[in-house]
């Protein structure tokens, strides 16, 4: 009976996204509780199929009653188990972080746990165009979220991820249309055999090949890799900070993981031996994604544009995981989802601290901050160099894994850009450490704290303008919010076991035949 | 070609609407007419799935107690498209709410001139 929580874990937000609408009829205060009980119900759900995942394997639900092929089915598996854990957390500790930070409206909790649901639904669907639609809630949740901040710029940035996300999307359901029209069904695993008998045939590989180029190009869109990614650094960087946390640690998170599951498990590794132009091109954008991510990361002066670029560069990585194949790569992908999610999130929760503080908002304004606000520094340079994969820490696993899983492949150019991204990260972070602790005294003539806080970016506004996306004030909370990730970053990384032991059954699956 | 034409023209279809769709996303320098182009590449898309369940002589899939009655067209890429269109009307709402908001700020749906107002 423990698969009753699949479908819980996507109705318990959905439906709860109502209440706050109803309820602020009675009072507009309510939206942060009612989303806080929600995502502690999330949690305890995603501590439920976690633990029934590591202990049995496969945890299945059949919607409706109606059976695999014919109906929708939800999977909790040693690939969707980790990312609901990450989705559950991350949006919990959002919260914590918002209870001070704002927004505070009961609209805005509402988009939340509407995107909490969908993010759910992506991860656990076991059916293609119920994945397509989980994308669209998600999408619709994503790009109101964005437009939160008041400013025009946010408006802007969240028509532009509108329109690109939704040609992503509309890209993924003509993917997923030819595989329809081929074979008749939407059950993931059921495609994967159906399909397996349509690319073995001669000449037939192309339609397979078709749709396989939609769904990754619209999947690539959607999880912003390079050169897909335009939309990407604006909406991070005009978000209200506290949806910035949220977004950078799971949208595109889900996003590529969904990218994963569609390589593995419908198309599988078979269709890359029988196909290998599918797999080097993926492979290519992949590569590409990380050399192009990292050096327009490493030029940035602003801090929240330098990490949306670094999570570019990231999710280059973790695409080369699961397109290289290898159970070594694909264990490194998953561990590089979660860890780049609690790592980016808390990067940009303690640059968030950061700016409502000091009004710091590029690198030259963190000029001995770490003086000034000692705990947050130096919880983010923690986070930073778990980002450049210092052991120990769950950066260091993930990129571990993907580069000795493309050693073990002999796919060396990767191997090669795996490492060269590492020193890129180490540029980039090295350089904002290096303006937190060394910077010549005489240079940290930021704003004093407390005083207005100005946009350091945009001169053309008026220049008393208050910088609507930052938290309003920095509460204890907000503080342990990203010091605990910090903690769990360094902790996760003596997690090996538990991810193999995860993962292990999945593993043997996807590589067996 | 033109037996392919003759006999496909319905997929021909999907590919102009889809490519017109993409290009007036791209070309048009007006926000409200690429979300146009964007629901004319959605369009495209629907009328994909629906060519695709079109079965030659096949009546509408309500299967009698007793059974038979065949052939049907096919009801599933139906209820997809039911449920995309109802997903694309509300991305187009909230688009077209971006988009009052955006007016309101700048005064002007123009990209390029909003580009030059948020660079300086």
């Amino acid at each position: 009976m423990t698969d009753i929580v699949l479908p819980l874990l996507i109705a318990v937000p959905i439906v709860a996204a109502v209440a706050p609408l109803l309820l602020s009829l009675w009072s507009t205060e309510t939206g942060w509780p009612v989303a806080t009980v929600a995502a502690l119900i999330e949690t305890g759900l995603a501590a439920v199929l976690l633990r029934s995942v590591y202990l049995d394997g496969r945890l299945v639900h059949e919607v409706g009653g109606y059976p695999a092929p014919y109906g929708i089915e939800l999977v909790g598996d040693g690939l969707s188990a980790p990312i609901v854990a990450l989705v559950a957390v991350v949006s919990l500790g959002v919260l914590a972080f918002a209870r001070s930070a704002g927004p505070r409206r009961n609209s805005f909790y509402s988009a939340y746990l509407l995107c909490v649901g969908g993010l759910m639904g992506i991860s656990i669907t076991g059916d293609l165009f119920n994945m397509f639609v989980f994308l669209e809630i998600t999408g619709i949740a994503t790009y109101a979220l964005v437009a939160a901040d008041r400013s025009g710029e946010s408006a802007i940035a969240a028509l532009k991820y509108l329109l690109l996300g939704t040609t992503g999307a509309s890209l993924f359901l003509i993917g997923v249309g030819y595989a329809l029209i081929s074979t008749g069904t939407l059950n993931m695993v059921d495609l994967s055999v159906r399909l397996a008998e349509i690319y073995t045939t001669p000449g037939g590989s192309r339609v397979v090949l078709a749709s396989f180029g939609f769904i990754a190009v619209g999947l690539g869109l959607k999880a912003a890799i390079f050169p897909l990614h335009t939309w990407q650094p604006d909406a991070y960087t005009y978000a209200p900070d506290t949806v910035t946390v949220f977004i950078a640690a799971l949208a595109s998170t889900v996003y590529a993981y969904a990218l994963g599951r569609v390589v593995l498990t419908v198309f599988t590794v078979d269709f890359f031996d029988a196909v290998p132009l599918a797999q080097d091109g993926l492979l290519a954008l992949a590569t590409v994604s990380i050399l192009a991510g990292s050096a327009l990361a490493a030029v940035q002066s602003e801090v929240k544009r330098m990490f949306a670029y670094s999570s570019v560069a990231q999710f280059g990585l973790v695409v080369a995981a699961f397109a290289l194949a290898t159970p070594d790569s694909v264990l490194g992908g998953v561990i590089h989802l979660v860890g780049h999610g609690l790592m980016k999130g808390g990067l940009f929760a303690a640059a968030a601290i950061l700016a409502a503080r000091h009004g710091a908002r590029t690198v030259d304004d963190y000029a001995r901050l770490g003086y000034r606000s000692p705990v947050v520094a130096a919880a983010l340079g923690v986070l930073g160099f778990a980002l450049v994969g210092v052991p120990p820490s769950i950066g260091f696993l993930g990129k571990w894994y993907v580069a000795l899983g493309a050693v073990r492949a002999e796919a060396w150019p990767v191997a090669v850009v795996v490492f060269l991204s590492t020193l890129f990260t180490l540029v980039y972070v090295a350089r904002l450490l290096e303006r937190l602790y060394f910077a010549d005294p005489g240079t940290a003539a930021t704003p004093a704290p407390g005083e207005a806080v100005t946009d350091g970016g945009d001169e053309d506004e008026t220049a008393d303008r208050v910088d609507s996306r930052v938290p309003d004030s920095v509460s204890v909370g907000m503080v342990a919010v990203v010091v605990l990730t910090a903690l769990v970053v360094v902790a996760l990384g003596f997690a090996t076991s538990g991810f193999e032991t995860l993962l292990d059954p999945v593993l043997t699956e996807v590589f067996s035949q | 070609m033109i037996e392919l034409l003759a006999t496909r023209w319905a997929y021909a279809a999907f590919i102009l609407l889809m490519v017109t769709g993409i290009y007036m996303m791209i070309a048009n320098a007006n926000l409200v007419k690429k979300v146009i182009g964007l629901n004319l590449f959605q369009s495209a898309v629907f009328l994909f799935f629906i060519a695709s369940a079109y079965v030659v002589d096949g009546s509408v899939p309500i299967v009698h107690s007793e059974g038979g009655g065949g052939p049907y067209v096919s009801p599933l890429p139906h209820v997809i498209v039911l449920t995309a269109i109802v997903v694309g009307v509300s991305l187009t709402a909230v688009a077209l709410a971006l988009i009052v908001r955006i007016y309101g700020e700048y005064g002007t749906l123009d990209e390029a001139v909003l580009r030059e107002v948020s660079d300086d």
